[in-house]
């Protein structure tokens, strides 16, 4: 690995490190409001100061963090789950499959997915724990997410359709299915591992956008998209320059992932 | 000869457009399947304003009922479409067919220019960077890039609203790092082909080879990129448009999704869908006229 | 090569460059006031409107018969000279100005107030204005005695009748341009959709300022479309706007630190917000919540625990007044000073709460039944204050062992919630009231009405208490004294005091900008805020003022 790569993988590391030990290192609870100081600047007691409700806001970092960093990677499982089986599928069959599939994913992407975020929010019971209704919706965003992996994933399952062992898989009289768990997918699977990686740091950034819109996490849960939403006020910024702590970090965490990772095609 | 492979490409063409529409109007009709069972349709904020008297509420539920059913709005948005007649908005009050008419251009502007901007960039840059195989310039421009690819397109679209800047440069920078990361990576490699490697052993001049030898490789994967990033800019456009308050289709998309607008979202999506698909169908065309003529 | 190509991409920047300076237009020729719209005028027709936007155009365009002076609270003659109101309070009198003509030069008779009112009650028109003038079944008769007289009856009492005409903008019964041409002090000229709306001063408007000039002193008001709060403040900053008519508590702060002569508080507002419990009895939650929230004293222990100064100090930064019940203090003849103010009491709210049966172990509120108190409270996404008010209330409650969980949902899916499928536990809510005279607020204590929300469309009183409601305001709408119905409502906020069926939170204060450049503004607590007095205003000359559009 390239110097470079190195320092950005053991930055990810003390990253996660920290997330996974939030719990012990939290000083405050993250809903906890210290009433007599709102928006406070940095002190002993509060490291990053405190939010417009008196709230700790470095409790309030590392508990998005593990939101935005434990639920990115579900959403990009459900993701490269779904355009791995799509688009192995298509690949493979070819034909008009294929261009279905292929006409799906850019239909997909014109569609109000906006919309339909608000819909499945509005739908939920409303009992439901404030942690679940995030993860759903991560889930929601791996459910429209897929279309970045699909036409890579194609068109490499066609480059494997034309190989030999495949031919000769075919020829034995091996059903489309067992062909396609079977040969197909064990060999394209370091492509699958790749696009779970890369879909990482995009739904990182989903979210951030999905949340400054007011349509991502929901308060009082924090996650890093929804810490960043003061931001129009940027004179606020300038006198509390900590406040900018959740941009560097995704900024830093994101940057991490794209450098220890190949340069990649063209996604979304 | 020639003739039969440009017959054969307009028919291919023409199927390929019927199939865009056809799609463009499947997507029209789903989001409205979506809107009509959403919760929340058919409901206004007039209902809680305590200044309406009973018989004014249910003269307004009654009018709002005449969009329930779904197959005779179907029926309705497909026959007034075969005229012309996009509707009206329900919560605008004018005819969407005006007010897509407006924002289209403002949009198509935007993106255009964004695009330009972000492929002019990025093909700079890269075109730089093959001419300077230094490790400084190599790892400030990917230092630079990752920096612009990990900024969400919400702050981006702040930044431009305090720095005063168009729209279309939130757009270009949103674009730009895709481009050139791509863009490189393809030049890099057709550089290192083995025929351009001969063509510079030979001692021919960096800007023939690159005309004669590197951009006829890489033009098929360009010309489809150039699709890809309409693509994605058209959907950076939204975010974008709707934090910076641009009168534009984005604006116009986010408006109709938060107030359940559905003749408005209907048309948004087909006008939205055909644009993405158009722009997808043209570079996978492109790229594959361009592979049957590469020598 | 790389010299070529650096040379190559600098032009290509350089020829980029022009785009992103900001356009620097001429200044300003003295005399065009500019602000913003927060979105579409829906229509431009005066008896129809229902938003805020078109309601800024109407009351900068329209002629009234009887202005509401919004500093003094008192009415004022408009078009009409004076007007009586008859003993039953169903007839109303106007003498009307003479020699007055519309925007257009067609001249002004008791015709176009008659052809105004026709229009306005007809039944298949269906608007607010309209609306608010039917006391109940029947049509209107119209007498046009003289050119300058007219008499309306109405089909049975109208409370507070002479109020009302401040919404009513008289159209013209024969102009050609129809609904644009007004009696006001400007009129439309331009509308460029999604971009702005320009005004022009109406040369025909009757009034003249008290040396005898004729109003207004401004040129032309330009409205410009702008949904967003920050760009619109940015923009004030910047000097490109002249006013902002309502900010936000946060806004005003951040305006308050760079230019304090700009930031104005005009002091609480009559705008409240409230939450309340979901009393309806077919609601789909638990039984044993629908019994906790019909319980009296479960309302007044959560109204208890709730700590109204801290909202207001912290959600609202200072700017906001502690409420207790429907009317603002702010409306100085219908609210009810003799109501009680109950402190924060966290210690008494447990001891109510211990009578009806309910018990805290120090952790958690358990009902009689042994079920743990917990329930969500849903409100509307995007709306800041009201998101942190959520947040706080549930830390105020979670202090006496109830636990709450917070939805927001968009504006649809709440209102359908709270006035359809009445799916939901409790909703935290605002209501922005324009109107002094609480006759408005009918269809929200009728038992029988829509608004009537925790509780809507009752076929007959479901307590006591509703039903005495009910009798109080059926009382007031037909008594013919203000001051009979004045002790009507001051029973009505007393019963709403006892009972909390909404948990009044806190009045908002009316708060606007408006820069230093403009003379004679007066900031009021009703709306509009900055520009009531638009016909008196005028610009002078400001070094802040830079380069404006």
């Amino acid at each position: 690995m390239k110097p470079l790569q190195k320092v950005a993988a053991s930055i990810l590391c003390v990253i996660f490190v920290l997330m996974v030990l939030a719990t012990f290192l939290l000083p405050a609870h993250y809903a906890q409001q210290f009433r007599d100081i709102p928006n406070a600047g940095p002190s002993p007691a509060h490291l990053l100061g405190t939010d417009a409700l008196g709230r700790d806001s470095l409790s309030r970092l590392l508990y998005g963090t593990r939101v935005s960093l434990l639920l990115a990677p579900a959403a990009a499982l459900l993701s490269t789950f779904i355009a791995a089986l799509l688009g192995s599928a298509a690949g493979l069959l070819g034909g008009w499959f294929e261009r279905i599939v292929l006409a799906a994913t850019d239909l997909s992407l014109a569609l109000p997915w906006l919309f339909l975020l608000l819909v499945v929010r509005a739908l939920l019971p409303l009992d439901v724990p404030p942690l679940v209704s995030v993860a759903i919706a991560f889930l929601m965003m791996g459910l429209l997410g897929w279309q970045a992996s699909v036409r890579v994933i194609c068109a490499a399952a066609r480059g494997v359709r034309d190989s030999d062992f495949l031919l000769l898989a075919r020829s034995s009289g091996c059903k489309p299915v067992r062909l396609l768990l079977r040969h197909v997918a064990p060999n394209l699977r370091p492509l699958f591992y790749v696009q779970f990686f890369i879909s990482i740091p995009l739904f990182i950034l989903t979210e951030a956008n999905l949340s400054i819109l007011g349509l991502g996490v929901m308060e009082p849960m924090p996650s890093w998209g929804n810490l960043m939403r003061g931001f129009e006020d940027f004179s606020m910024l300038s006198a509390n320059p900590w406040r900018l702590a959740p941009l560097v970090l995704l900024v830093t965490v994101v940057m991490c992932f794209q450098l220890v990772l190949p340069s990649q095609e063209v996604t979304q | 000869m020639e003739i039969k492979k440009s017959t054969s490409l307009l028919r291919l063409g023409l199927r390929r457009l019927l199939f865009l529409v056809s799609l463009g109007l499947f997507g029209a009709l789903f989001s409205a399947t979506l809107v009509r069972f959403a919760p929340g349709f058919g409901v206004e904020e007039r209902e809680l304003d305590p200044r309406w008297s009973a018989s004014s509420v249910e003269a307004l539920r009654r009018q709002q009922a005449l969009h329930q059913g779904l197959p005779s709005f179907y029926f309705h948005y497909l026959s007034a479409l075969a005229h012309g007649d996009l509707g009206q908005s329900d919560s605008l009050k004018r005819p969407v067919g005006e007010l897509l008419r407006q924002r289209l251009p403002i949009t198509g502007n935007s993106v255009l220019r964004g695009l330009g901007l972000a492929w002019l960039a990025a093909s700079l840059l890269a075109l730089l960077g093959l001419a300077s195989r230094g490790w400084l310039f190599a790892a400030s421009t990917t230092a630079l890039n990752s920096l612009l690819l990990s900024l969400p397109a919400a702050v981006v679209a702040m930044l431009a609203v305090y720095l005063r800047t168009p729209v279309f440069f939130a757009i270009a920078v949103v674009v730009f790092p895709r481009l050139y990361s791509y863009i490189r990576s393809l030049l890099l490699r057709a550089y290192d082909q083995p025929h351009v490697l001969a063509a510079r052993a030979r001692g021919l001049g960096s800007s023939v080879i690159l005309c004669r030898h590197i951009l006829p490789l890489a033009a098929p994967p360009l010309l489809a990129l150039i699709g890809v990033s309409f693509a994605i800019s058209f959907g950076a456009a939204i975010p974008i448009e709707a934090l910076s308050d641009s009168p534009g289709l984005g604006q116009l998309a986010w408006h109709a999704a938060l107030g359940r607008d559905l003749p408005l979202i209907v048309n948004v999506t087909l006008v939205v869908s055909l644009i993405m698909l158009a722009a997808n169908v043209f570079a996978d065309l492109a790229g594959r006229t361009f592979a049957g003529n590469a020598p | 090569m790389i010299r070529r190509l650096s040379v190559v991409l600098s032009l290509a920047i350089a020829l980029c460059c022009p785009a992103f300076v900001a356009a620097q237009s001429a200044g300003q020729s003295g005399g065009e006031l500019h602000f913003c719209l927060h979105g579409e005028p829906k229509t431009f027709n005066p008896l129809l409107v229902e938003d805020g936007q078109s309601e800024t155009i109407r009351y900068l365009t329209g002629g009234v018969l009887i202005r509401l002076n919004r500093q003094t609270q008192a009415l004022e003659p408009g078009l009409a000279t004076s007007w009586k109101v008859s003993a039953d309070g169903r007839t109303i009198k106007f003498h009307l100005r003479s020699g007055l003509h519309f925007s257009d030069g067609t001249s002004f008779t008791s015709e176009d107030v008659a052809y105004t009112m026709k229009a306005l009650m007809d039944p298949q028109l269906h608007s607010p204005t309209g609306d608010s003038f039917r006391s109940g079944e029947g049509q209107i008769a119209i007498q046009t005695p003289s050119a300058d007289t007219i008499v309306v009856t109405f089909p049975s009492p109208v409370a507070g009748l002479d109020r009302l005409f401040d919404q009513v903008a008289i159209l013209s019964a024969h102009s050609s341009k129809k609904e644009m041409a007004v009696l006001g002090p400007f009129y439309v000229a331009d509308y460029t959709p999604g971009s702005y709306v320009l005004l022009r001063r109406n040369t025909y408007y009757w009034k003249k300022d008290k040396e005898g000039k004729p109003l207004p002193y401004l040129d032309s008001i330009r409205l410009d479309i702008q949904r967003n709060h920050d760009i619109e403040i940015l923009r004030f900053r910047r000097g490109e706007i002249h006013l902002i008519n309502s900010l936000d508590a946060d806004l005003f702060d951040r305006l308050k630190k760079e230019s304090p002569a700009a930031a104005h508080d005009a002091g609480p507002s009559l705008d409240s917000e409230f939450v309340w419990f979901n009393q309806v009895p077919t609601a789909a939650f638990l039984e044993y919540k629908k019994v906790w929230f019909r319980t009296t004293e479960f309302r007044r222990a959560i109204s208890l625990a709730i700590n109204r100064a801290d909202l207001s100090r912290i959600v609202y930064g200072g700017h906001a007044q502690p409420a207790y019940g429907p009317i603002s203090p702010a409306n100085h003849f219908w609210f009810n000073s003799a109501l009680p103010t109950p402190q924060y009491d966290s210690a008494a709210a447990l001891r109510l709460l211990a009578g009806a049966g309910f018990h805290f172990d120090g952790n958690t509120l358990r009902d009689g039944l042994g079920n743990p108190v917990e329930f969500t409270v849903i409100t509307s996404t995007g709306n800041k204050p009201r998101e942190q008010m959520v947040a706080m209330i549930q830390q105020d409650l979670s202090q006496i062992g109830i636990k709450v969980n917070i939805v927001t949902l968009d504006f649809p899916s709440l209102i359908e919630r709270i006035t359809r499928t009445y799916d939901y536990e409790a909703c935290l809510l605002g209501f922005t009231n324009s109107d002094l005279d609480p006759n408005s607020q009918m269809n929200v204590w009728l038992s029988s009405a829509e608004n009537h929300q925790w509780n809507p469309r009752q076929s007959k009183p479901a307590t006591a208490w509703e039903a005495e409601i009910d009798r109080l305001m059926q009382a007031q709408a037909s008594a013919t004294s203000d001051k009979k119905r004045k002790a009507d409502w001051d029973r009505v906020q007393q019963i709403v005091a006892e009972q909390q069926p909404f948990i009044y939170l806190i009045n908002r204060d009316a708060m606007s900008a408006i820069s230093p450049a403009v003379i004679g503004s007066a900031p009021s607590v009703l709306d509009p805020h900055a520009f009531w007095n638009a016909e008196v205003l005028r610009l002078g000359s400001d070094p802040s003022l830079g380069a404006q559009k």
